[in-house]
C-alpha cells in the first residue's frame, strides 16, 4: 500500500513539475483572493482585527477546491483513473497517493499565502511558526481528505465543478472553524497556547475520522 | 497472493444503466491460447462487456468466472492477471514513454520497473523515443506504448477495445502479429472491434452483438464480413 501511494504521489508531482498547471492556477487564485480582501478591508493601513485568520483559511479552501477539481480532471482526460483502478494494488492506496499529492500542493500554496497575509494584514503569523505549521498541516489534511474522496466520486459527473463545493464545504466546516480559531488564537498578543493545542487536537481527530471514512468508502465508491 | 486461470466464462451476463439495458444475458467461454472477437456496430455493448470482464463494472445479472475465481472474491489478485487496452490509451501525456511504462510496471509490482519499461519499449520499437513525452507521439506510437503498458505485467487475460483505431498499415500489421504472439504464449485475448477487415483471420471465435444482445457465436469464422452481414441481416 505504501509503495503504491508513493508511486502515485511521485507521478503526480512529476506531472505537476512538468506542467505547473495546478500550482500556477491555485497560487494565482489564492493570491488574488487575499488581495481582493486586502483592498476591501484594509483602510488607511489598518487591517481589521482577527481578519487575517479567516482570510487565510478562505483562500486555502477556495484554492484547495480548484486544485482538487483539476487533479482529478487530469486523470479523467486520459482515462488514467481506470488504469489506476485496474492495478492490483489496494484501491485505498490510490486514494492515499492522490491525497498526499493534493496536501503537498496546498502546502506549497500556503508557503506563499502566509507571508502575503502577514504582510497585507499586519498579522504576526510567524510569531509561533511551529504551531502555525501544525495548524495548517492538520487543517489541510482534513480538508483534502474529504475533498479527495468527493473529487474521485464526482470524476464522471457532468456537473462535478458545481457539486464539489456544494458537497465539500458543509462537511469541512468543522475543519475550517477549528483552523480559523487556532490561527486567530496564534495572532493574539496574549494568545493561549493551551487553546491552540486544543484546536490542533480537534483538527487531528477530524483528520483521523475523515481519512478513516474515506479509506473505508473509496473502494466501493470507485468500483462502478 | 497470485492466482492464475485457464478459461474465461461469462454466464448470462447482463448490465443495466438505470433503465437502459447495455448487455442482456451474454454467455460465452474462452480458453487460454485463443482470441475471442466481440463484433457489432456502435452501441452493441462491446465496450461494456470489456469493462465487465476487466472488473471495472459489476454485472447487474449473471456472472463472469476466471477459471474458478470471481471478481468479487479474487479482487486485486485477479486484476494482476488482466491487461486492458481501452479506446482511451491510459497514458499520461506529460510523462515520457519510459516514465509511463515504469510507473505502471511499478503499480503491478515489477521488481525492476525501469528494466521492464525498457524491455516493453524495445518490443514496441520505440527504444529511441524512450525519453520523449507521450504528448509528442503520433496516435500510432501512443497506441503501441499503450499496448505494451497493458501487457507489461504478463497478463493471462488481455482485453482490447478497438485497438486498431488510428493505426497505419505497418502499426496494424505489428499489432496483429503481437496478438498472434500472445495467443501462442497462452493468453486469453478478447478483442472488441467493428473493423471486420482487420479482424479477418485473427479470431478463434466471434460473438456477434447487437443492442446488448448476443445474436450469434461462430467458431473459427471465415469470410468475416459476409458472415457478419448474414447474421446481422437475419437478426434485424
Amino acid at each position: 500500500m505504501i509503495r503504491t501511494a508513493w508511486l502515485i504521489l511521485r507521478k503526480d508531482l512529476t506531472v505537476e513539475v512538468r506542467s505547473l498547471e495546478i500550482a500556477y492556477t491555485t497560487i494565482f487564485f489564492a493570491v488574488s483572493c487575499v488581495l481582493f480582501f486586502a483592498f476591501a478591508l484594509v483602510k488607511e493601513g489598518k487591517a481589521p482585527e482577527d481578519g487575517a485568520a479567516g482570510i487565510l483559511w478562505i483562500a486555502i479552501a477556495f484554492a484547495g477546491t480548484l486544485a482538487l477539481g483539476r487533479t482529478f480532471e487530469r486523470e479523467r482526460q486520459s482515462e488514467t483513473l481506470r488504469a489506476l483502478l485496474m492495478a492490483p494494488a489496494a484501491r485505498p492506496a490510490i486514494y492515499v497517493g492522490k491525497l498526499l499529492g493534493i496536501v503537498a500542493l496546498l502546502i506549497a500554496a500556503e508557503v506563499v499565502l502566509v507571508p502575503l497575509v502577514a504582510f497585507l494584514f499586519q498579522a504576526p503569523l510567524l510569531s509561533h511558526p511551529l504551531w502555525l505549521a501544525a495548524v495548517l498541516v492538520s487543517g489541510t489534511i482534513g480538508f483534502a481528505a474529504v475533498g479527495t474522496l468527493f473529487s474521485a466520486m464526482l470524476v464522471r459527473a457532468r456537473s462535478r465543478d458545481v457539486l464539489l463545493p456544494v458537497l465539500l464545504y458543509p462537511i469541512t466546516v468543522p475543519v475550517i472553524i477549528a483552523g480559523v480559531r487556532a490561527t486567530a488564537e496564534l495572532l493574539q498578543p496574549d494568545g493561549e497556547l493551551a487553546l491552540v493545542r486544543f484546536w490542533v487536537a480537534l483538527l487531528l481527530a477530524l483528520d483521523v475520522v475523515f481519512v478513516t471514512l474515506a479509506l473505508w468508502t473509496f473502494e466501493p465508491l470507485m468500483t462502478d | 497472493m497470485s492466482i492464475d486461470f485457464h478459461e474465461l466464462t461469462a454466464e448470462d451476463v447482463s448490465r443495466h444503466f438505470g433503465r437502459r439495458r447495455a448487455l442482456s444475458k451474454i454467455s460465452f467461454h474462452a480458453r487460454t491460447g485463443s482470441i475471442l472477437g466481440l463484433l457489432g456496430p456502435n452501441g452493441a455493448g462491446k465496450s461494456t462487456m470489456i469493462a465487465v470482464l476487466a472488473t471495472l463494472l459489476r454485472a447487474s445479472g449473471g456472472a463472469v468466472r476466471y477459471g474458478t475465481h470471481t471478481a468479487g472474491a479474487a479482487g486485486a489478485a485477479l486484476r494482476a492477471r488482466i491487461g486492458i487496452l481501452g479506446h482511451d490509451l491510459f497514458l499520461y501525456p506529460e510523462l515520457t514513454a519510459r516514465e509511463n511504462l515504469a510507473f505502471f510496471a511499478g503499480l503491478y509490482g515489477a521488481a525492476d520497473a525501469h528494466a521492464a519499461a525498457d524491455t516493453a519499449l524495445a518490443r514496441a520499437g520505440l527504444g529511441d523515443r524512450a525519453h520523449d513525452p507521450i504528448s509528442s507521439f503520433s496516435r500510432g506510437m501512443r497506441q503501441r506504448v499503450a499496448l505494451e503498458r497493458s501487457l507489461i505485467h504478463g497478463p493471462r487475460l488481455v482485453l482490447l477495445d478497438e485497438p486498431f483505431t488510428g493505426l497505419d498499415d505497418a502499426s496494424t500489421a505489428a499489432l496483429v502479429a503481437r496478438l498472434r504472439g500472445l495467443r501462442d504464449e497462452g493468453a486469453i485475448v478478447v478483442l472488441a472491434t467493428h473493423d471486420l477487415d482487420l479482424a479477418e483471420g485473427l479470431l478463434d471465435e466471434a460473438l456477434f452483438l447487437r443492442d446488448g444482445r448476443m445474436v450469434d457465436a461462430v467458431a473459427r469464422p471465415g469470410a468475416l464480413r459476409s458472415t457478419y452481414r448474414s447474421i446481422m441481416g437475419r437478426s434485424s
